[in-house]
């Protein structure tokens, strides 16, 4: 996670905001700025946590995702029960040029997303899991 | 092979009643509404007696066209249907992929002697072809005949006997329902409703105008239980349970054995008094609903038993699951902090073949899940459960809403039960799809 473009982002934003009040009030134009940095400090450590805790391992007969800091989850979804892989990038994880694949099972409740890959490492893991999806197939 | 009214060759039409029957649900509704503004027709107002009249012809006149254009025949190996005016619609049901043959009786067919055919397909997709309406002899033969089609046999031969494994009395259908949720709370909200307007009379409209909308909710489900679950009937045929249920619309379809997600037994806080309990399977693919998709992701539930004593709920269980006994252990004592109430029954435990769970307080629900039906494997642990050093793992099956959940499990024994469950579903599905060909039913 590019954790300080974000906090730049966060910095500018607060400036901008804090800037606009300070015209009518230093007082409270410098609180404002100083609150805004407080909470992007803060998201961004929760943030950081979050995806430091964030890991998948690719073993012989399934894919697993650990994440979670208070809530701590771990899924083993075997290959032969995907259906489907999903790549996505939103507008904001195309800014970092990252991505987010996602294995999807008929179960809803199936939960395999590993979200903040390098498009290179995105595209290797999508055929990586396609082609092992095929080759262990079973029904329902 | 006496040559029967259904032709192994040759286009066939539907019985001619069928558009009665089909536009006789959009009929009553017309006619309902044409009761309820029945003022308007008595201030002398003809116009909206011929509006209602052209609707009702309307419906009729497109029922009839719908028969018009359809028509199916059996050959050797497949059924064939052919419907649709603007948009043909040609479907093709081959006999060998086919898992079950339902028979569905509205209210005026059975009057009229007519059946609603309905063909399901083994497949992820499970496409189906449906037959509305044919006369009952004819669906019966119909139904002889795809089945021995499917099982490779002469067309003629007569359907494989069935065995009656139990049957629910009417009188403890409506006991049971009346002790049920919804049964229940319908009863306490009337009579709170009968207390509060007998005590304080001015605000009898108050009360009726906000208990009327909730009192109609519970009353139609209370009858939508009641009529159809009305003199249900289990059987065990070879391709696997077959149920028959209905108080003016009846069902008999068949719960094929292979498509099984799991099964819920469920036992309600006023039922125990009694000692009853209510078996849900849940099933993939599922029946069609009316426009002919699947609904809740592709997986549908059934009840395999509405109302039962515990030895009929060992019948059942023991015809869809084989068996089923499992040796449950209890969480740590120190589990009673996080969850007080639901310590009380929660258990898990799983063997090569079954993951069984315990759970609920109010309702004691046990959850069985064939290993080999279990999609992924989850182990969640929140900050509670991280100071009692407990995890919950989770077995996900297809679909939306079913799920086993082992909660609260000792850690060290979660964390290597994860693995283990992983390991026996992956042993348990290669066992299967090594039988599978093997086995003559899906």
């Amino acid at each position: 996670m590019r954790v300080w473009e974000a906090l730049v982002v966060g910095t500018l934003l607060g400036l901008l905001i804090g800037g606009g009040v300070m015209v009518a009030s230093v007082v409270a134009g410098l609180a404002v700025l100083v609150g805004i940095l407080a909470l992007s400090v803060t998201s961004l450590w929760f943030l950081r946590r979050r995806f430091r805790a964030w890991h998948y391992l690719e073993r012989a007969e399934d894919l697993v995702v650990v994440r979670g800091v208070m809530l701590r989850r771990l899924s083993v979804v075997p290959y032969g029960r995907m259906q489907y892989v999903d790549v996505t990038a939103g507008p904001v994880e195309r800014l970092f040029g990252l991505a987010t694949v996602k294995l999807h099972t008929a179960a809803a409740a199936s939960d395999a997303r590993v979200p903040g890959l390098e498009p290179a490492e995105a595209a290797r893991l999508r055929d990586q899991l396609a082609r092992l999806g095929e080759a262990k197939a079973a029904g329902l | 092979m006496a040559p029967g009214p259904i032709g192994v060759v040759g286009w066939q039409r539907l019985h001619p009643l069928s558009p009665l029957v089909r536009s006789s649900r959009a009929v009553a509704g017309i006619a309902v509404v044409a009761v309820l503004n029945a003022g308007q027709v008595r201030h002398g107002n003809p116009l909206s007696l011929a509006i209602y009249g052209a609707l009702i012809l309307l419906g009729l006149v497109a029922g009839f066209i719908a028969w018009l254009v359809t028509r199916w025949r059996l050959d050797a190996d497949a059924l064939r249907i052919e419907t649709g005016l603007l948009r043909r619609d040609s479907r093709r049901l081959p006999v060998d992929r086919i898992q079950a043959v339902d028979l569905v009786q509205p209210f005026l067919g059975r009057i009229l002697g007519l059946a609603e055919l309905r063909i399901r397909l083994a497949g992820a997709d499970g496409s189906r072809g449906r037959l509305s309406y044919l006369s009952e002899a004819d669906a019966h033969q119909l139904r002889a005949r795809l089945l021995a089609a499917h099982h490779g046999l002469d067309q003629a031969t007569p359907p494989p006997p069935e065995r009656v494994l139990l049957s629910v009395p009417t009188g403890r259908l409506l006991a049971s329902v009346a002790t049920s949720f919804l049964g229940s709370s319908a009863g306490a909200l009337t009579l709170v409703a009968l207390v509060l307007s007998i005590t304080v009379p001015s605000a009898l409209a108050v009360v009726f105008g906000s208990s009327f909308s909730l009192l109609f909710a519970l009353g139609s489900g209370i009858w939508r239980r009641v009529t159809s679950e009305f003199r249900f009937t289990a059987a065990a045929a070879p391709d696997g349970l077959r149920l028959r249920a209905g108080m003016f619309q009846t069902v008999a379809e068949t719960i094929p054995a292979g498509r099984i997600q799991a099964v819920r037994m469920v036992e309600p806080l006023l039922w125990r008094p009694f000692g009853w309990r209510r078996v849900i399977v849940d099933v993939a693919g599922g029946t069609a609903n009316r426009r002919g998709r699947t609904s809740g992701g592709g997986q549908v539930s059934r009840a395999l038993l509405p109302v039962g004593r515990a030895s009929d709920a060992e019948l059942v269980l023991d015809r869809v699951l084989g068996d089923h006994r499992v040796a449950l252990t209890r969480p740590p004592r120190r589990v009673r902090f996080k969850a007080p109430l639901g310590y009380h029954f929660l258990a898990a435990g799983y063997d090569r073949r079954h993951a069984v769970t315990v759970n609920g307080r109010l309702q004691r629900t046990t959850c069985w899940v064939p290993l080999e039906k279990v999609q992924s494997v989850r182990r969640l642990q929140g900050p509670v459960q991280r100071r009692l050093r407990v995890s919950s793992v989770h077995l996900d099956t297809a679909g939306r809403s079913v799920r086993a959940v082992l909660r609260d499990r000792e850690q060290i024994e979660a964390d290597a039960g994860v693995e283990e469950l992983a390991e026996l579903c992956r042993t348990a599905r290669a066992a299967r799809s090594l039988a599978a060909p093997l086995s003559s039913v899906q």
